[in-house]
């Protein structure tokens, strides 16, 4: 082999173990690492088990917050068919408001209630979650130019 | 009349870019001094209009002129002036204005840079003039900011306040310039595919550095306003939106070294050149993934998929005429000389494969859930825990071997006497992991290692520096070992943070206390406050520290009826090693609030490493202009 040609060899060949190593690391940290989205409607449909961290999303029930003791705090998510009680403890987003769409972040509990650990924030009052649309339009509750 | 002065300017930079593009290539492929004289009148002309066009948008959020529908959504006469001004790219319009605006601004710089030969400079601008053609009918067809609304509004709607923030002012343009300025390295890779031009690195060199200088100053400034405007205490989310900036900055800093390979000794010719293509794909990519709004991320804003089809549209037409071109010329473009194993050329191969791989394993995190969601309708999101176990260990792996790079010489480097200057640095890198495991709590050994190689990082750099002599140091030197130590600083920063992090949530009454991390927090009550264009529950909150008084601080919640909408303002006390951070949450009955209070130690070296490392990314650009001026092409380049 010239030296080019070994050159060439030696970079396609680190080339090949590092992707092969980087895609090792990257098949098994999606095995475990991933979060699957469900609307109120899965959760009830795919008997989601308690302890199985997922993120939730839909529309925060009207008369639904509940401010407890010490920055602790209940509310149902809806998509209009089905509707799922969250707790949380900590400070809820800015934007938060009944009537408005949320995505949280937790896993449910032993009682059927969803133990959020993160809350997320929208960042503009047009905005709403890619995934809430789906899940209301899913269950049919999505009116167009409605939000 | 503003309205119709930009929309004017508009269609007039459009008809220059057409120019600039057909001139730019014409006077590439025949050496015409006419076309090439041409093509550099038209990337001014360019820089004129947009400029115009971008000066009539500002002039008329300014004015507060709300017959034009952009201004009437985005803007409000009780504004400050700043983020009336900051407003104008606030806006999916008004930022890919912003954006044609820079690609502009590096038009007109390429057509005065006299680094490369005339061909090169040319056939440049008339890739410029192609982008230029496919951003300027994209704003016209699909993103218009100068439609007017008939009848004209008494008021605006406001700009979400969020935005309205000095952080998040600078972050786009600063942004933009990295974006943007990586299409400049694309223009000269793609004119050296065309002119068959060997010595395009050397002419693209000064862009590059820009480009990463203004990436890694943008992402440091968005990092910063999300620790301190969200309010959650974190820096880093692994948010979709903060990876597509990654992502071009991985490939652009790997596009630097390999640059300097090739330009040294002809090394990785055509790698170098598929690396400038895939920087400036990637920046388009990060464009297509926030304004499309495929997204939902804290970053994403309401908009319009329509504009995502066009721009995935012009994603497919630039990776694929670029590499449609690189198949055809770039085996023309081989030849260079051999290195041995032990090299800087192999050092910087090792810093690229590891660079591309980081990238790789971020490329998947984000893109994956898309794909997924597009082929099964299953909804995913993938989080930090899988960016901890992917790309942090190879992103160690590589700053492991960084400063072994500026000790190997070119084509034969000395292993054996690179390790012997480095001894002192693995001394003192051991010592630190020693200490971090043995006296602080909790004992990891990922936390205690982070720490090693950030001593071993800036320990290394200075070294080098000493070994090079301080007399006779050449700016190239002092580029690499800052950005390597900078590197260290903003590892020691992010160790610092996860590992040590206290925090505390509590509901506080007038008078009542609450402890953080040895702080004592009393809590004195909420005053009402008037901003220009909020009003504001500002807290007052006493630090106390073994029984005395240090400060007095105050975080507040805005109100802002214009746009009907809350933000947090959190209060920051900061002495370099440490930062005490306040958030003020919802208001409970009779006085009472939520306080929540973080104590992150070692934060604000996460900002000052990216500031170091930017520094030495000026270093690198003042060696280059300053040889470029006293010597041409002459001199060899300096040991960057």
């Amino acid at each position: 082999m010239t030296p080019k040609q070994r050159r060439r060899v030696a970079f396609v060949a680190a080339l090949v173990i590092a992707s092969a190593g980087g895609a090792a690391l990257v098949l098994s940290a999606l095995k475990d690492n991933v979060l699957y989205f469900y609307s109120p409607s899965d959760v009830q449909s795919k008997h989601v088990q308690p302890g199985v961290a997922f993120r939730i999303g839909g529309l925060v029930a009207t008369h639904s917050v509940h401010r407890g003791e010490n920055a602790g705090v209940t509310f149902t998510v809806t998509d209009g068919a089905a509707a799922v009680p969250v707790t949380y403890h900590g400070v809820l987003p800015a934007l938060f408001r009944e009537g408005q769409g949320v995505v949280a972040l937790g896993a449910l509990n032993d009682s059927g209630a969803f133990a959020a650990s993160e809350v997320l924030a929208k960042h503009d009052e047009k905005y709403m979650p890619p995934e809430v649309v789906d899940a209301l339009k899913r269950s049919g509750r999505w009116k167009e130019g409605a939000q | 009349m503003t309205g119709e002065i930009g929309q004017l300017a508009l269609c007039l930079a459009l008809a220059l870019s057409l120019v600039m593009a057909v001139s730019g290539i014409a006077g590439a492929r025949n050496g015409a001094a006419s076309a090439q004289a041409i093509a550099s009148g038209a990337a001014n002309g360019l820089f004129v209009f947009i400029a115009l066009a971008f000066g009539a948008l500002t002039y008329a959020s300014i004015v507060s002129d709300f017959s034009l529908l952009n201004v009437a959504q985005n803007s409000h006469t009780l504004k400050p002036l700043i983020y009336k001004i900051s407003g104008v790219w606030g806006n999916h319009e008004g930022s890919m204005l912003l954006w044609v605006l820079v690609l502009a601004v590096y038009s007109a710089a390429i057509s005065w840079s006299r680094r490369g030969s005339s061909q090169l400079t040319s056939a440049a601008l008339g890739v410029q003039g192609i982008l230029a053609i496919a951003f300027l009918v994209f704003i016209l067809l699909t993103s218009n900011p100068f439609l007017r609304l008939d009848p004209a509004p008494f008021e605006g709607n406001g700009l979400n306040p969020l935005l309205q923030d000095f952080g998040l002012a600078v972050h786009p343009p600063m942004l933009y310039c990295g974006y943007v300025g990586l299409s400049a390295s694309f223009a000269y890779a793609a004119a050296a595919l065309i002119t068959k031009e060997r010595d395009w690195a050397r002419a693209a060199r000064p862009f590059m550095l820009v480009a990463w200088i203004a990436l890694t100053l943008g992402i440091a400034l968005g990092s910063w306003w999300a620790y301190y405007d969200l309010g959650w205490g974190g820096f880093w989310f692994w948010d979709p939106v903060e990876n597509a900036s990654l992502m071009p900055w991985l490939v652009a800093t790997a596009l630097l070294h390999s640059a300097l390979a090739t330009e040294r000794t002809g090394a990785f010719r055509s790698w170098t050149l598929l690396l400038a293509i895939a920087a400036f794909s990637l920046s388009l990519i990060g464009t297509f993934l926030v304004r499309s709004g495929v997204l939902s991320s804290v970053h994403s804003f309401a908009n319009d998929p329509e504009r995502g089809v066009f721009i995935l549209a012009m994603i497919v037409g630039a990776i694929g005429g670029a590499l449609g071109l690189f198949a055809w010329r770039a085996p023309s473009l081989e030849g260079g000389t051999s290195f041995e194993p032990a090299s800087r050329e192999t050092a910087l191969l090792l810093n690229n494969v590891f660079l591309v791989a980081s990238t790789a394993t971020v490329f998947v995190g984000t893109l994956y859930p898309l794909a997924l969601d597009a082929m099964t309708g299953t909804k995913i999101s993938v989080g930090p825990p899988f960016f901890a176990i992917t790309f942090a260990p190879i992103f160690i792996a590589l700053l492991l071997l960084v400063p072994f790079g500026p000790r190997l010489g070119w084509r034969r480097g000395d292993l054996a006497a690179a390790l012997r200057t480095l001894a002192p640095a693995v001394g003192i890198a051991l010592v630190t992991t020693f200490a971090i495991l043995t006296f602080t709590s909790p004992h990891t050994l990922a936390g205690a290692g982070a720490f090693g190689v950030a001593a071993w990082l800036i320990a290394a750099s200075a070294i080098d520096l000493r070994a090079r002599g301080l007399k006779t140091l050449q700016a190239g030197a002092l580029a690499s070992a800052l950005a390597h130590a900078g590197l260290g600083v903003t590892l020691m920063g992010v160790a610092g943070t996860t590992l040590w992090k206290s925090e505390a949530l509590e509901e506080l009454g007038p008078g009542e206390t609450m402890s953080v991390a040895g702080y004592t927090l009393r809590f004195d009550g909420v005053k009402a406050a008037q901003g220009p264009n909020y009003d504001a529950a500002r807290a007052t909150i006493t630090v106390l520290s073994g029984g005395r008084e240090i400060a007095v601080m105050h975080p507040e919640k805005r109100i802002f009826p214009a746009e009907g909408q809350d933000t947090i303002q959190t209060a920051i006390r900061t002495t370099i090693v440490s930062d005490l951070y306040l958030a003020l949450g919802d208001q409970r009955d009779k006085g009472r609030w939520i306080v929540r209070a973080y104590v992150n130690p070692l934060a604000p070296l996460i900002w000052l490493g990216a500031l170091v490392m930017a520094l030495g990314g000026f270093a690198a650009l003042w060696s280059r202009l300053r040889v470029s001026r006293t010597a041409g092409a002459a001199v060899p380049a300096p040991a960057e």
